[in-house]
């Protein structure tokens, strides 16, 4: 465990002595407030305009009308940019060499895999905290529902997770960073459009593709519910993710 | 300490290495001496886990490396060509680093990272970045790293690569040094610093292993025929049947006359010493001797004649064994 700590600890390091983590973490600050500041301009208006139609100012649920559709574009944020998180985790060390030091040390590779995992998900998971503010401010002068909120950032979290292992399994594969950027959002790209086949593919696959998808997973999460089948579906993603790359770190030793 | 045994590491139908077998006593330094793409690092890399052979096995410490990675690289200290080093970090944050992945505890770990930059004098750059060194820091950080868990296996590829020579002097001497408590295996393809480093020598030559020895008996074993050369000045006269008439003499080869007489080379036919009769051969012609002396085998020669004797010049192979030896090269290509 302290070996993983140990990679965990020089990856997120090396994220914060680069620009990547200052880069990543402003600009999807900066996404994140546009979006924000969209939705709440547009819950501004639905509202005024309902008042209108009923006569006298209506309260609209804040958590359907605003935070739901953040959330969700909060996802689509995180679809483009996690990808160049991960994209150096592997790259990088295979470009440079120092994977020879990593794999010469007294390692075993899911203890460097999970280190790289952990490194990449604080950071995200640091960037995730940054809207906390745009939150505390909702609960400042209105009255959103909690519970909601939290499950909207677990589906968020658990799906960021599985974007990183996706990442982590793509840069395992490559030596180029622009490869494993661009092939990471791809990939995820797919994942998410999957269920777009899903009514169109008849009985049998259709219901497989929609399961696969991966954003479909998530609108749960957004309304408020923890279904067991989405956390098993983004937890075995991840598990799956972490597994594959297992093997290509090995498969590539076996190939020189 | 460290047993190769019947070693091939083959990439697609080519062979990189090629069935190789040598062992190392505990506390001996010994020299991997061979051509660019001879294999070298492709043997290290097998003892050092990095990759797995093909067939054979091999055993650092008592360790196979295939069945108990984690135990043999525990007891492994490593300087690949290359110095892997992370750019980002301070020399001090990247041995911290490196001593907390070998399993070094946290109360002797600054200890042991004060020792190895002393041992390998790199105390002023502690607080510098790595990607900001000189090849020669650099490379004395990668050292540093090798010896900082304090492992019975070294193996170090080419440790003096992109040194100037006051530092490969520092670096032999270190390593020297370390050989009382470390079993030491150097790659290098300078010969010298073989005889002056090494106490056994193994040279390898496409893959394969041609010789294995101290440095000395190298030396003597391949004395055979002895060269001599001469500076004469024979006055115009064309020396060559006058010594070759001498008994012992196999062949005779002369140069253009010069200001400073003829070059000749003779050949004797056994190990014995002609010199005597080739002195009183220039003497009794009246001719004048101006240099006599025996040429000593030097450990290049030697070399040379190995990796080159099997194989009549002029192959084309040496370009693909180039690649061979850094896999990553041609990784590199496929990705593009």
């Amino acid at each position: 465990m302290s070996n993983v700590l140990a990679i965990a600890h020089r990856e997120l390091r090396s994220y914060f002595v680069s620009p990547i983590a200052y880069v990543v973490v402003g600009l999807f600050a900066l996404l994140y407030g546009y979006f924000y500041f969209a939705s709440l301009a547009f819950m501004v208006q639905f509202s005024s305009q309902a008042g209108m139609f009923g006569g006298g100012p209506q309260t609209v649920n804040i958590n359907e009308f605003m935070i739901r559709p953040l959330l969700s574009n909060t996802a689509i944020i995180l679809l483009f940019i996690l990808p160049f998180l991960t994209a150096r985790s592997y790259a990088e060390e295979k470009r440079s060499g120092t994977i020879e030091l990593l794999l010469t040390s007294p390692l075993s590779d899911m203890e460097i895999i999970l280190g790289k995992f952990l490194g990449a998900l604080a950071l995200f998971l640091l960037m995730l905290s940054v809207t906390a503010v745009h939150m505390g401010i909702l609960f400042w002068y209105g009255e959103p529902e909690l519970g909601s909120i939290l499950t909207g950032y677990l589906g968020l979290a658990l799906m960021g997770a599985s974007f990183i292992a996706l990442g982590l399994l793509v840069s395992s594969a490559t030596r180029n960073q622009v490869v494993a950027g661009v092939g990471t959002f791809s990939v995820l790209l797919l994942f998410w459009v999957l269920s777009w086949m899903s009514d169109s593919a008849g009985p049998t696959a259709g219901p497989i593709l929609s399961y696969l998808s991966i954003l479909e997973h998530f609108d749960d999460f957004s309304k408020g519910v923890i279904d067991t089948a989405h956390v098993t579906y983004y937890l075995s993603f991840i598990a799956f993710g972490l597994f594959l790359t297992a093997k290509s770190v090995d498969s590539e030793r076996w190939r020189g | 300490m460290i047993e190769v045994q019947h070693v091939t590491k083959r990439y697609g139908p080519v062979a990189a290495v090629d069935d190789v077998s040598f062992r190392v006593e505990a506390g001996q330094i010994l020299g991997f001496l061979g051509p660019n793409g001879a294999g070298k690092t492709t043997t290290m890399r097998v003892l050092t886990g990095y990759l797995p052979p093909t067939e054979g096995t091999a055993t650092v410490a008592g360790f196979d490396v295939l069945e108990e990675p984690i135990e043999a690289k525990r007891r492994t200290g490593y300087l690949p060509e290359s110095p892997p080093l992370y750019p980002d970090m301070t020399v001090r944050e990247y041995l911290t680093f490196v001593a907390r992945i070998n399993g070094l505890a946290a109360s002797v770990r600054r200890t042991r990272i004060d020792q190895a930059m002393e041992r390998t004098s790199i105390g002023d750059v502690a607080d510098r970045h790595c990607g900001k060194l000189s090849k020669g820091y650099r490379q004395r950080v990668g050292l540093a790293q090798a010896i900082l868990h304090n492992p019975d296996v070294l193996i170090l590829d080419e440790p003096t690569a992109g040194l100037d020579p006051k530092q490969i002097i520092e670096t032999r001497e270190l390593i020297k040094e370390l050989a009382g408590d470390h079993t030491i295996i150097l790659s290098t393809h300078i010969l010298p610093e073989v005889a002056q480093t090494c106490e056994r020598v193994v040279i390898i030559n496409k893959g394969r292993v041609v010789a294995e020895d101290s440095p000395d008996n190298l030396t003597g074993r391949l004395h055979g025929a002895v060269t001599i050369q001469m500076q004469v000045d024979t006055a115009g006269a064309d020396p060559t049947a006058a010594l070759l008439a001498i008994p012992g003499v196999a062949s005779v080869s002369v140069g253009e006359p010069g200001g400073d007489g003829r070059t000749i080379e003779v050949q004797s036919e056994q190990d014995g010493d002609i010199r005597r009769e080739l002195a009183n051969a220039v003497v009794a012609n009246g001719w004048g001797l101006l240099e006599l002396r025996r040429a000593r085998r030097s450990l290049e020669e030697i070399f040379l004649q190995l990796t080159t004797a099997e194989e009549p010049a002029g192959e084309e192979e040496d370009a693909g064994d180039e690649d061979l030896d850094d896999p990553a090269a041609a990784r590199e290509n496929a990705d593009e």
